[in-house]
């Protein structure tokens, strides 16, 4: 969908740190990576957002220099990842999935370890790891082998390592992936405390809630762009309305709101149904309330309570997958 | 696809109000050696209840889902499954539930079929019934053109959709899953879900542990564990309209600054509870709605930060969440 990159014109961000030229990538017939192409501005957070196979790894990989393009080009920091791969590595950090952290050496040692290999003047190193201990919280823990940290914390100290020779860009597969809330959070903050001192960003997430965290994003699907925009700007301009009821018998009043002209989507969250409408062959001066609980009594069902409810990513996310489709289909 | 599910159920529901319920546990422990890892847990699931169970890393939600399942004796305190004992008829609880892990144990290198065939032979479906149970799992999962297919080759919602019907096709009464849809997209994820409550309303009790607040948000309630204890048990709604203190979202020239600087103030002074960048802005967590943001303002002028906006905002689920993990003690460090 090369339409949705008009978005991102170079005017719209200060100092391109990476673009992407219709960068694209194929296995065989597969084509995991479809003709992107974005620009990420200096000092922004860049979210690229979708399903497991939507092409986030495969994206970020050749923005790493790890993996070749099949055909298109991405400059980072400057440097063209199909011609010269190296030349943007000791401008970046790349954090994979399998982040490779020494299992049987300390947290401490891991550090010490990727400060060599980024080779880190060692009269920076102590304040470094000062502060990468004061974000991460891992400090208490230096002592500790990396193969008996819980999931949270190889993350984190994933990311410090990632972080200790301080690079303009910051490329991480899906660092809370399979992390609980709080540790994910924290990691959020060291996230958030780099790109607030000028770091670019470029992350990916399955995880549709965490889209907001980001400047802008670009949601993705089976390789190629579905949307690209800032969260708000995504979230206000999908079409029509989103109510949550609450009903004696949500499948029942889930059915009946499937069947009313106008409803697009009508979905059992718990016990109440959360409704989209297009807003087409209803009164909508409400937001289609008035029209839904009638339609609920029409149908005996008592009860009833409806709210209106911010669209939220998967909202957006399902519209543009439909809008994608049909596209597709005509 | 919807139909198929209204297949009649084995066991004939009794009449609401009569039932038992399909989980119960009273003062319900688990010490390993000096460590307590499930501290005198109570609570119970309702029969056709989607029931999710949370809690950070460290916990105790595997250690009580083990005891649950039949896999580890409690040191102390009672539990019934399906109206087995947890201590005397383990046996009867592990052939009474059904288990979906997000690592599914499907055999890749199997069809469909072959995958269904599988499970049923495991799960001990009687002969006879095992060429319905089949038709019915196709059926569910909307694979009946898909049954000769390597399971390799299906689509993660696919599988998924597979897994959940291999796993209840011995007709448990209460299901166990664990994080079902991570990293599906979301129109797979919502159907996954349409599944689930209809096999709850087909008389299945489903208990699920997420770490994904987009799970927990389709449960009916929430229990929530830190340090081996429940900390909170309720509905989604009620947990986050239960959240005391209120959230603002502020918007300044200097995020990073103004967390420090509100870090800060939160120590000198009452008023200010919590403080976290999220994106560019802040959520700060205040006593009270009246005060708060003034509170808040007067930090960050004190400090010449810029501020353009200050709003309450609905706290997430995962706002709730972190609160009640801090109130209750903090997260475990490891």
């Amino acid at each position: 969908m090369p339409e949705a990159t008009s978005e991102a014109t170079p005017e719209a961000v200060p100092e391109a740190m990476v673009e992407l030229r219709q960068l694209s990538r194929s296995f065989g017939a597969l084509t995991a990576v479809d003709r992107l192409s974005f620009v990420v501005g200096r000092g922004e957070l860049f979210g690229l957002v979708g399903p497991d196979g939507a092409g986030k790894t495969t994206t970020l990989r050749m923005l790493a220099g790890v993996l070749r393009p099949t055909s298109g080009d991405a400059l980072v920091a400057g440097a063209s990842v199909a011609r010269e791969p190296e030349a943007a590595k000791h401008h970046l950090a790349y954090m994979s999935q399998r982040f490779g952290l020494y299992t049987d050496l300390t947290v401490r040692e891991n550090l010490d370890f990727y400060a060599d290999l980024y080779r880190v003047p060692r009269r920076q190193r102590p304040a470094r790891l000062e502060r990468l201990f004061e974000f991460s919280n891992l400090g208490p823990f230096q002592d500790r082998l990396a193969g008996q940290l819980s999931g949270g914390m190889k993350q984190k100290l994933g990311l410090s390592c990632a972080l200790v020779h301080e690079p303009d860009v910051l490329l991480l597969d899906e660092p809370t992936f399979g992390v609980d809330p709080v540790s994910r959070r924290e990691l959020w903050l060291i996230v958030h405390e780099m790109v607030g001192r000028g770091v670019t960003a470029v992350v990916s997430t399955a995880y549709m809630d965490e889209a907001e965290r980001f400047d802008r994003l670009a949601l993705l699907h089976r390789g190629r762009v579905l949307a690209l925009d800032d969260p708000r700007t995504l979230q206000e301009t999908l079409p029509g309305t989103q109510l949550a009821v609450t009903a004696d018998d949500p499948r029942r009043a889930r059915q009946v709101l499937r069947d009313l002209p106008g409803v697009s989507q009508a979905d059992l969250f718990g016990d109440r149904v959360h409704v989209s409408l297009e807003g087409e062959g209803m009164d909508v001066a409400d937001g289609g309330a008035q029209t839904v609980a009638a339609a609920l009594r029409d149908a005996g069902l008592g009860a009833v309570e409806v709210r209106p409810l911010a669209a939220s990513m998967e909202d957006v996310f399902m519209q543009r997958i439909a809008a994608a489709e049909r596209e597709e289909a005509a | 696809m919807r139909d198929v599910l209204h297949e009649p159920a084995a066991t004939a529901a009794p009449p609401p109000g009569d039932e038992a319920p399909a989980v119960e546990v009273e003062e319900l422990s688990r010490a390993f050696g000096s460590f307590v890892a499930v501290d005198a847990v109570s609570f119970a699931v309702r029969r056709r209840e989607v029931f999710g169970f949370l809690g950070p890393n460290g916990a105790g939600k595997t250690t009580t889902i083990k005891m649950l399942a039949g896999l580890l004796l409690p040191t102390s305190g009672r539990g019934r499954v399906a109206g087995f004992d947890v201590y005397t008829e383990s046996e009867e609880i592990k052939s009474n539930i059904g288990y979906m892990s997000q690592l599914f144990s499907l055999y890749a290198d199997l069809t469909v079929e072959e995958n269904i065939a599988f499970f049923a032979g495991l799960y001990g479906v009687p002969r006879e019934r095992r060429g319905t149970r089949r038709d019915w799992v196709l059926e569910m999962a909307g694979l009946g053109d898909q049954r000769r297919r390597l399971v390799a080759e299906l689509p993660l919602g696919w599988k998924q959709r597979l897994a959940l019907g291999c796993a209840v096709l011995h007709e448990p009464p209460i299901l166990f899953l664990d994080e079902p849809t991570s990293g599906v997209d979301p129109l797979s994820r919502r159907s996954f879900w349409e599944l689930i409550y209809a096999l709850a309303e087909d008389g299945t009790t489903v208990f699920t542990t997420t770490h994904y607040m987009e799970e927990a948000e389709h449960c009916h309630r929430l229990a929530l564990m830190n340090r081996g204890k429940l900390v909170a048990l309720d509905t989604p709604q009620a947990l986050k309209s239960g959240m005391r203190e209120p959230l603002l979202e502020v918007e300044t020239d200097d995020g990073v600054r103004a967390v420090e600087v509100l870090e800060e103030a939160r120590k000198s002074a009452p008023g200010i509870v919590r403080v976290g960048l999220f994106g560019r802005a802040l959520h700060v967590t205040v006593e009270d709605a009246d005060g708060g943001p003034a509170r808040v303002r007067e930090a960050l002028a004190a400090a010449a930060i810029g501020v353009r906006s200050i709003a309450p905002v609905e706290p997430s689920l995962e706002d709730v969440f972190i609160s009640l993990v801090e109130a209750a003690g903090g997260a475990p460090a490891d």
